[in-house]
């Protein structure tokens, strides 16, 4: 058994460190920060405990902030065009037309519209905090995408961090009756929509949305307060804590990217399967970073798309090359794992168009020999997010 | 005879002039649970330290050492559809290979169970 990695740089430590250590998480370090990457009970039982029950993650190493005009107005919706103006130099979603409460996933992308980030960006529900936004950016990227939002705002607006609060992820089926036991209000928010609560003195900010492919609830709390409120959530007992590990496996059979391996700066939008996150009215207008490469690639010319692929022996991780009927390299896995719910190993990773058809069979090489790969749908296992019409 | 250990938390057991070789509890604690087992053909010739088996778990893949020479005799094909054998009993059903070793004298360097207890408190 090969030992693990050096220790580096001293790792921070999130509000709820010592509780994951009290719980006997195993700690390593990701993006800078001591994480739990699994509980005792092991990543395959707290990935199923989240597909049937309710998962709780603690993701604060990533990079919640708010965005806040400088110059605020009376007129709230002249406010949000004003702050949704700097972010859109930046992202190439469509952020002036978010309706009060939305929650929109977006691109952070350079001047080739490769992608630099990905993130969430949301308007306040609230009238008297218009002229902000809500932003969550990912941790091995928060100081970069930080640095730049600051540098777009200038003196127009302010980027307030919150990354020294917990952040937490509910997740599962179960989320939704658990949120509501604690707080019924919250269970009332539609997918992608967020809103700030106040729990008996702790101030709340909760957004319906995820990484898991399940329903549930993303929860930013002071740091103060965060140690108490995530044992609250777990005296429930359809409440487990869940690690890295897991959230990994769930993101992976939920089919979505993870930054810095299945999205990096070479990689556009359109290559990434992402063409949701392109609005409409960003496309149309062309005025979003990198908009040549991107709205080129939409009408045609694509080099490779991101795709899943079953696959049969050995898990293929990432960098394992994926190879075509004739054995020539034609891809790379970006991501790859076992998948607790399929049972099997799969994985995500780029091909050319031609290759990237369902069922198109390929192979991956793994220690030297090839074992057979398929292409297949994304997502593995199907998304089961809260289907209500926004009211 | 008793087990012996290495350092990179394999055990070996010798019966008669056959080894059989697998992972500590301690290594499948370290892993997490195992999707996957890569043993070697039968007939393999390892040498001492030689990567005999790769075990994956959900996060990675690890490779196991032959903590002796020899050749491999046998392996565990429980493994290819159970891998979670291995978390479950690392230093019985769930062993690896048998090895026919090529000098019993090797065992003497590795460490006995105290000897492996005491190494297991200074990780």
């Amino acid at each position: 058994m090969s030992s693990a990695a050096p220790a580096e740089t001293p790792l921070r430590e999130t509000p709820l460190t010592r509780l994951h250590r009290g719980l006997g998480a195993r700690m390593v370090g990701f993006a800078g920060y001591s994480m739990p990457v699994q509980y005792p009970t092991g990543i395959i039982a707290e990935h199923n405990w989240t597909r049937t029950h309710a998962g709780l993650f603690d993701v604060s190493h990533m990079g919640p902030s708010f965005l806040i005009l400088t110059g605020r107005s009376d007129d709230a919706g002249a406010d949000h065009a004003a702050v949704a103006a700097i972010m859109e130099g930046l992202v190439c979603g469509d952020i002036r037309g978010l309706k009060p409460g939305q929650v929109r996933y977006t691109l952070l992308l350079n001047d080739d519209g490769g992608i630099l980030d990905d993130l969430m960006v949301a308007r306040p529900i609230d009238p008297a905090w218009s002229g902000a936004l809500y932003v969550v950016v990912n941790a091995a990227t928060k100081e970069s995408d930080f640095a730049k939002l600051a540098a777009a705002a200038g003196s127009r607006a302010q980027l307030r961090r919150s990354d020294d609060c917990a952040l937490l992820a509910l997740q599962g089926p179960e989320a939704a009756d658990v949120i509501k036991a604690v707080l019924p209000a919250a269970a009332e928010l539609g997918f992608m929509t967020y809103r700030s609560f106040d729990l008996n003195g702790i101030e709340l900010v909760i957004s319906r949305s995820g990484y898991t492919g399940e329903d549930g609830f993303e929860i930013l709390v002071p740091p103060e307060r965060a140690g108490e409120f995530w044992e609250r959530l777990l005296d429930d007992r359809r409440v487990r804590p869940i690690g890295l590990g897991a959230r990994d496996s769930l993101r992976l059979e939920a089919g979505l990217p993870l930054y810095g391996h299945d999205l990096d700066e070479t990689t556009s939008p359109i290559e990434a399967g992402l063409a949701f996150a392109v609005s409409r009215r960003r496309r149309e207008a062309a005025d979003f970073p990198g908009a040549r490469r991107v709205l080129g690639e939409l009408s045609g010319t694509l080099a490779r798309v991101r795709v899943g692929l079953l696959i049969d022996g050995a898990p293929a991780r990432e960098g394992a090359e994926v190879t075509d009927e004739y054995g020539v390299v034609v891809g790379k896995v970006t991501s790859g794992g076992f998948s607790p719910t399929l049972g099997r190993p799969i994985a995500m990773g780029y091909l050319p168009p031609p290759l990237s058809p369902v069922g198109t069979r390929l192979g991956v090489r793994v220690r030297d020999r090839v074992q057979s790969a398929v292409v297949a749908a994304l997502p593995f296992v199907p998304h089961r997010y809260l289907r209500k019409p926004a009211s | 005879m008793t087990t012996r250990y290495t350092r990179d938390h394999e055990w070996i057991r010798l019966e008669g002039d056959v080894a059989v070789v697998g992972i500590t509890d301690y290594a499948q604690e370290q892993l997490g649970d195992i999707v996957y087992v890569e043993l070697p053909p039968v007939g393999k010739q390892l040498g001492k330290g030689a990567e005999a088996a790769v075990v994956e778990s959900v996060k990675a893949a690890s490779e196991i050492y032959a903590p002796v020479a020899g050749e491999v005799v046998g392996v565990n094909q429980v493994l290819a559809d159970e891998p979670a054998v291995v978390n479950r009993s690392p230093e019985g059903a769930g062993w690896f290979l048998k090895l026919k070793v090529a000098s019993r004298a090797d065992l003497d360097s590795l460490m006995d169970p105290d000897a492996y207890k005491a190494f297991l408190e200074t990780i």
